[in-house]
Formats: structure tokens, C-alpha cells, sequence
């Protein structure tokens, strides 16, 4: 019911929305649980497991009960919790977990046979049989429990992420808060202050109280203005912190879009912020737990600070008779603000028998509220006093049990909270938080002074641990009369007592736990999944935890208390990885015939982050093989250009360049003459290879290397790393200029023929010879032209700065043209090499040795290198090694895939007997039959032998022959022509 | 988490590419139990621990950082060039 | 025999992409780029640089300016000249390589600048961390980047040459997003 006066609601802005499809009022300022309230609804949503009525118990982000889905189809939000959710026009929620409807809802069963569905009860009923499980139970449990459903639809919002740097967080915006921020503020430095709520104030604007004369909310708008006048200070509002993370970085989700009506399209939803700070100040207060007692789950039972949000800040009465039940003055405050808002208080009860009271209602000092009845709706509730069982008429139940600080960031570091007695609760741990300094109610500080002058003084702290001057600041005046707390976890009594009523675990339940031993909090957590539920335990953890004690003879500080892990609220995966969908998934690297390519059909496939053309389809090709096969014909017989630009270039330089590379290749480049290039094989420490590539000599001490695309970053990190760390005397100087080149390969018998043309020059052998480079002159523009061949031909590799790319390639492709080739793509490059038994990392897949390669010869014994040791090794030298072969179909089955297994004719296809695997396939029309590579024990002595391929997953079996890995003139005689 | 780079000053994480624990690399050209403990060997201990991070995405300078591995806390960082001093 | 003329090509069309609440993102001209990298001495780089173009050589993290000519500190041992063709004196006291086809080069500028940059790298902008001539080799939405503060509000960003559409791409969704918060 909505009071008819106060409140910081803007009454001139009524607002239309609906829930369970129902059109109710709020206005501006609501949330929706304070709009709901207004509107009368006591139930606004079913429990997890029984599917109990439930209505608010909360008005923060701690609140167990009432989770709703927002909004529809692809747009539709499970599990919004309604009191954070700020009301907007137009806003549409449902209820959850009930079917057909909120009050008829037929699970509801479970919770009449509750007592065969305590903690436990999956693990120890659903067993047998076995195969039962997946199939048949899960299912059906899984349907019956659980909270709101995933639209199942691709999320159709933006979403955003963003750094942030500043030398103090301050993080929550109460008291505590908002000293601390003005303290750190007029000191100077760059300050970020966050809270999740939409209005900075924190309790203060809950608070009747009085702060420097003023009213508490007037106190905070205007120390919220001032901040906001300084230019050293950002309010970030909506904004939860939810993680501490090394090297004081901080993980925060802020909602930027979720109070709208209208969001403009690139406006997202939520933000997730990496907030890195020199300090931070925890101020995010504390949390008040409730007391356990029978059916302490009915809805009207509330917290006693959220009764205080609704009336004093939402201007809404809980209920038109409320009963206020406490262990702490907190009480006395709920109930001194119902009665001036107007409402009737059916009596205040304190737990504590030494309580008085000034106020004028019915007190019942020592007493408890042992039961309260209202399946839909609270109706009465039942007090245990010293003369006896009372009951009162009532619609809401006020519940303070007392407060614990927010210490949840504090842990995320390995902080281990520490138990105190004062409080009868736990405090930040005094280490194991490094630059996180906890104030106000997160420290324990809840009177509103003190958690002013905390707040002031943990930023002095700040402030000076940075080196920083600390200038005077005055706490205002305020409420200081201390917090004093009997402990009160749970009425004994008949019936169920619920602790955590998100995953509806009650006392029993805990104390099962405990009879079945578990015993550590960890395990009974586990077994009764107490503090697993979205809200992770924020109002049940500690009850549970002295329960336990209790059950397990105890005190709480023995008992210990469950790690808190980030996130402190659910952060949507959808915010972390807000970027990542289409286009920002990965960056994407184009050649510069990327458009050209693609203007020619190519379909692309990628390479790394390259994309590569796959091939060029003609007019008339109707598959990929059409094309492929085309493309290698024009290659072995006339020529063929592709793009060979995303093999890495490294440029080296320096006075001992050539004994660098001498160190890093197995094979030796010092002695290469300029004008020479060399195919180098690279290997890893551990003596296994890493990387092969052409490295051409330009100068006397200058050198240029390429690796394989998919290396590129590895061998260059590895070069930097072997000049930094293992040759930090050398004179060597690196530069990746892979995109400074375009580079294309003209292969084929007619390649020179072409390229004569082309450049206006002779290219004979005495000129370029294989395995040569020359500088040259191609339209006015200097380039490299290399005679290297990774398709067996006669081939050049043609260099030119990048910016001519795209025109060069162009007319070397319609110069082919010309000559009956044209361009080909890396199925028609893969098949060329396959035919020609030249590696690519399908080889070079990282367990394979030169020795295993047939490269052995390549490790010299003149000089030291990386992996000499490591490759010497008598386990990498052994002749029954797997080996590189060649393999060629000799049945009527064809097909050799990839990935398969080679097994001896005869013997059985299983793991233990596998002599080998195919690594490299393709159908070969230059031979008219499929050729392989693989690996084979003892392979280079079983040529010519028959081998059994087998493909488990493709259930193919395929009669090979063992062959030399080179099936096209083995002699190379092509190449050097 | 964050390192510093003598270079570039304090940077986040994701610049950086962990390249393994500070050892002395033998040299010898013959296999050997000082080539099996650079290899394979690791003392994991729990405390400080001395370790070679790459300023990947930043200036290229390998770094040889001392950390400590209960508390991630980073004690020092130096070039690895200028022989970690 | 064939006329072979060969037309340069820009990575990106060069001019404004596209302006949003006052802040614009801007392909930036091919400028020659050529890294200078010393060896193990320095010294004789910067007497060279002074002599022959005009520039100190910049510390780590910043930017020398001369008319016409600008030098980037670009990495360990590396040094980025943009503008001139490097006298041949420089080859004297460092390695020269050309890269002026290797990177793409973007501004953004406007009030907005920093915060759309924010959401992209996790470098502080902050102007006592990165006040303008302060430049950085960093990370921008996953790829290698050069960043340099221009100005109050204007930064240049340099990616390799093959990911200057996927840096457009980040650049604008960023700047649209932005540019929304202050549209509600």
C-alpha cells in the first residue's frame, strides 16, 4: 500500500507495467518490488525446490525470493531480482518456477512431501539403476526445480566493456562511502566511487536520521554534488564491484541500459568494467540476516532494514499490520519509522530480556516469534514470551537478527575473516587484502558516525600508504549510539525453519548434514546447497554455518565460514565477453589480395587469423575438387599464382647475425653466401622440431627468415627470447616485416617465361639459380624476387612493398591467364606440396624430431644450436621411432583421411597395436590417386611393405602402401631447370 | 594481475606471454642430468619464485620478474638483458 | 613485353570514418615509417638524429617532434621515424628498415576519445599517465598496437597493415556505444 506522503519517489511520474500479464502504477524511483508492494502483492514468485509462495524478503541485491523474468522472446531476462530492477514505463515481468500460475502452481506437491525430499535425497533415491539418471531422472528433476528459463534465442543486445584507472576505489556509496570519497576527493587524486544502487546515499536514504543537521538523503544528495563538482572524482552509479583481483584490479558490473524503456541500439545493457587501483576502500556496508523459526519462508516475512527502505525511501507500507522482531536496537528503528509513517505495529519484539522501549505499542521484551501462518500471505504470528504462546494478527513480520558486514570482496584474495563476538558476526580479515581497506559497516562500524569517521579514515589511510598529503575533513554529526546484538540464529521448534530460502535448505537439512558428517562448512554446503543459489548465501550463510556449529558441538568461530569467490553478484556471461560476438570474436588479418580474391569468388578458409582464398572456381566447376584439380594441372604444367604473404618475415641484423642464426637453426647460415637462401629447420630445446622456413642472406650481416603462417608469433617470441635472455651479448637486432611485403608465388614451367616478361630480364640459372635471390625493378617499384619452391616446379617468390599488392597481384594473375594458369588457392598449394612430400605443422605438429622427418643430416655437428642436447637423446634417435612415409591406396578402398591409424595386415585395430597415423591427405590428379603422408615405426625401412589404414570415427579401412614421402620427381630435377 | 615493465611501467596482464622459470641454460652440446633439470625439472616452490614474462603485445623486452607464488605478489622486475640486475 | 605499372593502395580509404558526439575516427595518410634500431649504443643514433633530421631521440614511452618529422620510441632497442626518408647517415649508427607499408595508421579525436579507447585497451589514459607525446606499445582489442597521445583529446593508433578493418571495426562499435550513453 502506498503511503499517501514521502518518501524519493517522483509522484508527478506515474509509471505503467505489468506483471504475470496484469497492468499495475508505480512511479519514477520504484523498483519493482517497492511498485509491486504499492500495488498489494504478497507472492511474487515460487520457491526452487518446494515451490513455496514466496514474496520480497529483501530491498537489495542480496534478495532470495523474488526473481522474475523481464520482458519477452529473444529479449526475455530470467532471474532479475525485483529489487534492483528500477521501474520504467512499459516494463513487462513474470513470476518464475510455477506452472500454470503463481497461485495455482501443481509442483507445490513436493512440498507436501517434503519429508522424503530433504538435502540428500537425489544422491541417496535416484542410484538405480544406473542408466536411469541421464535419461530418465535428471531430466525430470531438472524440469521440476530450477529458476527462470534462457530464452534460447541469440542475445540481440549490446554489450560493452571497458578499463578504468584511478589511484582510490571507493566502493559503495553509503556513509562510510561517500566520506571516504570526499576525503580522497579534496586530497586530489583520481577517485572512482561505485555503487549498485541507481541513487549514491547508500542507507542514508533509508535513514530518518539526522546527518550535520539535515536529513540523512539530503546530507548524501548533497555530498554527492559536491563530489560531482570535482574533476578528479567519477560517480559511477548502477555500478556493483564483484571481484578483487591480483595487482589491484578490480572487476565491476555496471547496468547501463537495464532501467530503459527505449534503448538506442548500440546502447548496452551492461558494462563490465576492469577497474585497476592503487587503493580501494570496501565500504559496501552490511547485510541484515533474519532469524530462522517454522515457516519463517511466508511471504510478508522481511528483513527489518528492507520494511525500512520500502517506507521511508519507496513510500510503501509492507503490510497494514506489522509485527517487528529483533535481537538488536535495529528493530526499535523499524518500528519508531512504521509508527510515523502511519502504520500500525501489532507489537515490537526483542529477543533481549534487559529491552526497553519508548514507543508506543505492545513490547514484548525477551520474547520470540516461534511460527508464523499465511500460505499466500502472512495472517498470524506466534510469539514465545515468558507467560506463554501469544499470537498477533498480522500481514508483515519485521525480522532483524543482526548485521554482517559485507566482507565478500575481502576473501577474493585469500583473506579469511575472522570471528567477533561484539558483533556476533565476522570481520574483514586484518591480512591477505592487499590495498583493500574495509570502512563502516563492512568493517563492522554501523552506527552512521562511525562509519562516517571510518570512511574518512580509511582513506587517510589510502592517501597516505600512495605518499599523499591528508587534508583536514570534518565528520558531520550523527547518529552514534552503539550496536549491540544478542546472538539469535534460530527458534527451536516444530516444522520446518528455513535458512536459505533461495535454495530452500532448512535447519534440518543442516543439521542432516551434520548427523551424515559433514562436518567441515565446505561439505555441508556441498550436501544441502545451502549458499549456491544466485544470491550465494547473502542472508543464510552464517545462520547456516552456527547451525552447523551447534549440531556439531561448536561455536561459530570454530565452525568457520565458507570462502567467498567472485563474482559477489551474477555478472552475464554476455558482459565478460561483451566484443566477442561476429566481427570482434578474433581480429581478422586480410592479404592484400584479400579483395581482389573475393572478387574472383574465392571462397576464404582461415589460417591463424588469416584468411586465406581455398580456390578460384571457374565457370562450369561445380565443387571444390573441380577447382583444386584445375589449379594443380595449371601449376605442374604452366603456371600458377598464390598469395604467400602471411608466412613470417623476420628481418636480422647486426654484428652477429649469421652466428644467431647459427644458434637458433640446426643447420648453418653463417656460411651462406649473399645472394643464397637455405631452408632452415628450427627446433625447440627439447630437441623436437618447431618451425621451418626459407632464410635468404641480403647482406653481410643482414639476413631475412621466414617461418610458417601458423609459427609467425612463436618463432618470433622465441628469437627475442634466445637474444634477450641466452645471447644477451650479442649484437642482434629483429624486426618482424611480414607486413611490410607482399609476396606471391609464381610457380610452374612457364613461371620464368613470365616473369622475364614481366620484369625485362633474363632470370637464367647463371643469373638466379635455385635457392637464390636477386633484387629487383618491377614498374618502377624495388622488390625481392626469390627462386624457393614449396610445389616441387620451377618457382619465384616475388616481394613487394604492400601498399602494391593487390595491383601486382592482379596482373601476375591475368599474365598467367595468358600463359593457360592463372591464380590457385592453399587446396591446390596443400596438394602441390603433399604430391612433393614437403612438411607444413600437419608434420611439424610439435612430438616430431628432424630424425623422425628424415632430416637428421640437417643437425650439424660443427656448431652448438637450441635443441642439440635435447635432440641427441638415444629415445628421439630410435629406429622403431613413427617416421615420415609416404602412403599410396592399393585396394578398392581409396580414401585415406587424415588422422587415421596404420596397423600391421592381420593385427587387431586397437590402441595398443597402432604402428603409425596419417597426417597429410589428398587426391593427387597428377597421379590420379590418392597420396599421404604419415608416420610409421620404422617406416624408412618398411618401403614397399602393405599396411592396414584404419579411421575409427569415419569407419574407413584402407589397404596402403608404404612409399618414399616424395611422390613427383623424387630427383628435383624440376625446380632447378 | 599486473607487471612492470622497466620500460613501459605498469601494464595489465594480457600484454604479457609467461616463458617459464628462471634457470641457468647448461650450454653443453651432449645430453646430460643438467640439460634433464632445465628441461623437465621444476622446483615449484611456494614463495618467491624467478621467472621469465615476455612484454608481448608491448615493447618486446623479456623481463625476469620475481614473484611469490602463495600470494601472487610481484617483488621485482628487471630486463632479462641487461642480466636481471 | 608487358607494361607492368603498379598502383599503390592505401590499407584503408584515407579521411573521416565516422564523427559521433564531437569525436571522430580518421584514416590518417601513408607517411614513410622506417625503424632505426642502435645495437647495444644508442649514442651515436642520437647525435645522428640531431644532426641530420633535427630530433632527440625519445626516451622510453614518448615522442620527439621535429618540423615535418616525428620519432616514436617503438620498443626495446627500436625507434619508429615517421615522415622523412632516414638520411643515409643513420645507417651509420643504427639498422634501417622500412615499415612504412607494414602499419595502419587511425586517429580519434574528440571529447570522447579516451573513453572509447578505454573500451578497447587496457592502458591508463588518464592525462598524468599518458599526457600528450606520451606513446605505448600495447594490446587494443586483441591485436599488437602503437598508441600515441596527439593531443588533449586526439590519439593516433597504429596496428599492422592486414588488421586495419578489424581496427575500424572495434574503433566504431566503440564510438557508437559511447556516443548512446549520452543520447538517453
Amino acid at each position: 500500500m502506498r503511503l499517501s506522503t514521502g518518501g524519493q519517489i517522483d509522484r508527478s511520474r506515474p509509471l505503467d507495467f505489468s506483471f504475470d500479464g496484469v497492468t499495475y502504477s508505480g512511479y519514477h524511483g520504484d523498483t519493482l518490488a517497492s511498485a509491486l508492494m504499492a500495488n498489494g502483492l504478497k507472492v511474487v514468485g515460487r520457491s526452487f525446490k518446494y515451490h513455496r509462495p514466496r514474496g520480497i524478503f529483501s530491498a537489495g541485491s542480496e534478495e532470495p525470493n523474488a526473481l522474475v523474468t523481464l520482458g519477452a522472446g529473444a529479449r526475455a531476462e530470467p532471474n532479475v531480482r525485483a529489487t534492483m530492477q528500477e521501474l520504467f514505463a512499459g516494463l513487462e515481468a513474470r513470476s518464475q518456477n510455477r506452472w500454470p500460475s503463481l497461485d495455482w502452481d501443481v509442483m507445490e506437491v513436493n512440498d507436501l512431501v517434503a519429508d522424503f525430499l530433504g538435502a540428500g535425497f537425489y544422491y541417496k533415491t535416484f542410484m538405480w539403476p544406473k542408466a536411469f539418471w541421464e535419461k530418465l531422472y535428471e531430466p525430470v528433476i531438472r524440469r521440476a526445480a530450477g529458476l527462470g528459463a534462457l530464452s534460447g534465442q541469440a542475445d540481440p543486445d549490446a554489450n560493452e566493456k571497458a578499463f578504468a584507472h584511478c589511484d582510490l576505489l571507493v566502493i559503495g556509496a553509503g556513509p562510510a562511502g561517500l566520506m571516504a570519497a570526499l576525503q580522497a576527493g579534496e586530497a586530489g587524486v583520481d577517485v572512482i566511487l561505485c555503487d549498485e544502487d541507481r541513487t549514491p546515499g547508500g542507507s542514508l536514504l533509508s535513514s530518518t536520521e539526522d546527518v550535520d543537521g539535515m536529513a540523512a538523503p539530503d546530507w548524501a544528495t548533497e555530498a554527492v554534488a559536491r563530489l560531482a563538482a570535482m574533476p578528479n572524482v567519477r560517480i559511477m552509479t548502477r555500478t556493483t564491484v564483484t571481484g578483487v583481483y591480483d595487482g589491484g584490479t578490480y572487476g565491476a558490473l555496471e547496468r547501463v541500459g537495464r532501467h530503459l524503456q527505449h534503448r538506442p541500439g548500440p546502447l548496452p545493457v551492461d558494462c563490465f568494467w576492469r577497474i585497476v587501483a592503487k587503493r580501494a576502500v570496501l565500504a559496501a556496508g552490511a547485510l541484515e540476516r533474519p532469524v530462522a523459526f517454522q515457516d519463517n519462508d511466508r511471504p510478508g516475512v522481511m528483513l527489518s532494514s528492507a520494511v525500512r527502505a520500502y517506507v521511508n525511501r519507496y513510500a510503501v507500507a509492507p503490510g497494514s499490520s506489522v509485527t517487528v522482531f529483533g535481537n538488536n536496537d535495529d528493530a526499535h528503528r523499524t518500528a519508531r519509522d512504521l509508527l510515523a509513517a502511519g502504520v500500525h505495529v501489532a507489537g515490537l519484539i526483542d529477543a533481549r530480556h534487559e529491552a526497553t522501549t519508548d514507543l508506543d505499542l505492545p513490547f514484548y521484551p525477551g520474547a520470540v516469534v516461534s511460527r508464523v501462518t499465511g500460505r499466500m500471505g502472512l495472517e498470524t504470528v506466534s510469539l514465545r514470551t515468558h507467560k506463554g504462546e501469544v499470537k498477533l494478527q498480522s500481514d508483515c513480520l519485521s525480522v532483524s537478527g543482526g548485521w554482517n558486514p559485507s566482507l565478500h570482496l575481502t576473501c577474493h584474495l585469500n583473506g579469511r575473516p575472522v570471528w567477533d563476538e561484539g558483533i556476533a558476526s565476522f570481520l574483514p580479515a586484518p591480512e591477505g587484502m592487499p590495498g583493500l581497506i574495509p570502512a563502516g559497516g563492512a568493517a563492522g562500524l554501523f552506527p552512521t558516525w562511525e562509519a562516517l569517521e571510518s570512511g574518512r579514515a580509511a582513506a587517510a589511510r589510502a592517501l597516505e600508504e600512495m605518499g599523499q598529503t591528508v587534508p583536514h575533513q570534518k565528520v558531520p554529526e550523527a547518529e552514534g549510539a552503539p550496536y549491540k546484538v544478542k546472538a539469535l540464529w534460530h527458534v527451536p521448534g516444530k516444522g520446518r525453519a528455513w535458512l536459505d530460502l533461495a535454495n530452500d535448505v532448512t535447519v534440518k537439512d543442516v543439521r542432516g548434514a551434520a548427523a551424515e558428517n559433514f562436518r567441515s562448512v565446505e561439505h555441508m554446503k556441498r550436501y544441502t546447497t545451502q549458499g549456491m543459489a544466485p544470491d550465494q548465501g547473502k542472508t543464510s550463510n552464517l545462520s547456516a554455518m552456527a547451525v552447523l556449529g551447534d549440531a556439531t558441538g561448536r561455536d561459530v568461530a570454530q565452525t568457520g565460514i565458507t570462502t567467498y569467490r567472485p563474482p559477489y553478484v551474477p555478472v552475464p556471461i554476455a558482459a565478460m565477453g561483451a566484443g566477442g560476438k561476429g566481427r570482434g570474436f578474433a581480429p581478422e588479418r586480410l592479404t592484400t589480395s584479400h579483395g581482389r580474391s573475393l572478387a574472383m569468388n574465392a571462397p576464404m578458409i582461415e589460417a591463424g587469423l588469416w584468411y586465406r582464398p581455398s580456390y578460384f572456381p571457374r565457370t562450369g566447376e561445380k565443387t571444390w575438387r573441380q577447382s583444386c584439380d584445375r589449379e594443380v594441372g595449371m601449376v605442374r604444367q604452366a603456371v600458377g599464382i598464390a598469395d604467400v604473404s602471411t608466412l613470417g618475415k623476420i628481418d636480422i641484423q647486426g654484428r652477429d647475425a649469421g652466428a644467431f642464426l647459427d644458434f637458433v637453426y640446426a643447420n648453418t647460415f653463417s656460411t651462406l653466401k649473399e645472394g643464397r637462401v637455405r631452408y632452415g629447420l628450427m627446433l625447440r630445446e627439447d630437441g623436437h622440431v618447431m618451425d621451418d622456413g626459407t632464410t635468404a642472406r641480403l647482406g653481410p650481416q643482414h639476413y631475412l627468415m621466414t617461418t610458417t603462417t601458423a609459427a609467425a608469433g612463436e618463432v618470433m617470441g622465441h628469437l627475442e627470447f634466445a637474444a634477450q635472455v641466452l645471447r644477451p651479448d650479442w649484437d642482434v637486432r629483429l624486426i618482424s616485416v611480414t607486413e611490410q611485403w607482399a609476396q606471391f608465388a609464381v610457380a610452374g614451367p612457364q613461371s620464368r617465361a613470365l616473369l622475364e616478361d614481366v620484369l625485362g630480364r633474363d632470370l637464367g640459372g647463371d643469373v638466379l639459380p635455385f635457392m637464390g635471390w636477386i633484387p629487383v625493378t618491377i614498374g618502377g617499384v624495388e622488390g625481392r624476387l626469390f627462386r624457393i619452391s614449396f610445389s616441387g616446379e620451377l618457382a619465384y617468390e616475388l616481394a613487394v612493398p604492400a601498399r602494391y599488392g593487390e595491383s601486382l597481384f592482379t596482373q601476375l594473375v591475368k599474365q598467367a591467364e595468358a600463359r593457360g594458369g592463372g591464380a590457385y588457392g592453399m587446396e591446390a598449394l596443400n596438394v602441390l606440396r603433399i604430391e612433393k612430400g614437403l612438411l607444413t605443422h600437419a608434420e611439424l605438429h610439435g612430438r616430431t624430431t628432424a630424425f623422425d622427418l628424415g632430416l637428421e643430416r640437417m643437425m650439424s655437428r660443427k656448431k652448438a644450436f637450441i635443441g642439440q642436447a635435447g635432440a641427441s637423446r638415444p629415445g628421439l634417435l630410435a629406429e622403431d621411432r613413427e617416421r615420415l612415409v609416404g602412403l599410396r591406396p592399393v585396394g578398392a578402398v581409396q580414401m585415406i583421411p587424415a588422422g587415421a591409424f596404420l596397423f600391421t595386415e592381420g593385427e587387431e585395430a586397437v590402441r595398443e597395436n597402432a604402428q603409425g597415423y596419417v597426417t597429410s591427405t589428398a587426391f593427387s590428379p597428377t597421379l590420379g590417386h590418392t597420396v599421404a603422408l604419415g608416420f610409421l615405426k620404422s617406416g624408412p625401412d618398411r618401403i614397399g611393405e602393405r599396411i592396414r589404414m584404419v579411421d575409427h570415427l569415419r569407419g574407413v579401412v584402407t589397404l596402403c602402401e608404404v612409399c618414399e614421402p616424395c611422390f613427383l620427381d623424387p630427383e628435383g630435377e624440376r625446380p632447378r631447370a | 594481475m599486473r607487471l612492470t615493465c622497466p620500460l613501459c611501467g605498469e601494464r595489465d596482464l594480457r600484454e604479457f606471454t609467461y616463458r617459464g622459470a628462471a634457470l641457468t641454460r647448461p650450454e653443453g652440446e651432449t645430453w646430460g642430468d643438467d640439460w634433464h633439470d632445465y628441461i623437465h625439472l621444476r622446483d615449484n616452490p611456494a614463495g618467491e619464485n624467478r621467472e621469465y614474462w615476455a612484454h608481448s603485445t608491448g615493447c618486446a623486452a623479456v623481463l625476469l620478474v620475481t614473484r611469490d607464488t602463495r600470494t601472487h605478489e610481484v617483488l621485482g622486475s628487471a630486463l632479462a638483458k641487461g642480466g636481471g640486475a | 613485353m608487358p607494361e607492368l605499372t603498379l598502383i599503390a593502395q592505401n590499407a584503408l580509404p584515407q579521411g573521416v570514418v565516422t564523427t559521433l558526439a564531437g569525436t571522430r575516427v580518421e584514416v590518417l595518410p601513408m607517411r614513410r615509417l622506417s625503424a632505426l634500431m642502435p645495437g647495444p649504443d644508442a649514442g651515436p643514433l642520437a647525435e645522428a638524429l640531431m644532426a641530420q633530421h633535427g630530433l632527440g631521440l625519445p626516451a622510453p614511452g614518448s615522442v620527439e617532434h621535429a618540423e615535418q618529422a616525428e620519432c616514436l620510441w617503438f620498443g626495446i632497442g627500436q625507434y619508429l621515424l615517421i615522415g622523412p626518408a632516414p638520411a643515409p647517415d643513420l645507417a651509420e649508427a643504427a639498422t634501417l628498415t622500412d615499415q612504412s607499408d607494414a602499419w595502419a595508421s587511425v586517429l580519434l579525436e574528440g571529447p570522447r576519445a579516451r573513453h572509447v579507447l578505454a573500451r578497447l585497451c587496457p592502458l591508463d589514459l588518464r592525462a598524468r599517465a599518458f599526457a600528450p607525446g606520451a606513446t605505448a606499445r600495447t594490446e587494443l582489442a586483441h591485436m599488437g598496437a602503437s598508441v600515441t597521445r596527439t593531443g588533449p583529446d586526439g590519439f593516433r593508433v597504429m596496428v599492422f597493415r592486414s588488421m586495419a578493418e578489424t581496427l575500424l571495426h572495434e574503433l566504431r562499435a566503440a564510438l557508437e556505444a559511447v556516443a548512446a550513453r549520452g543520447m538517453v
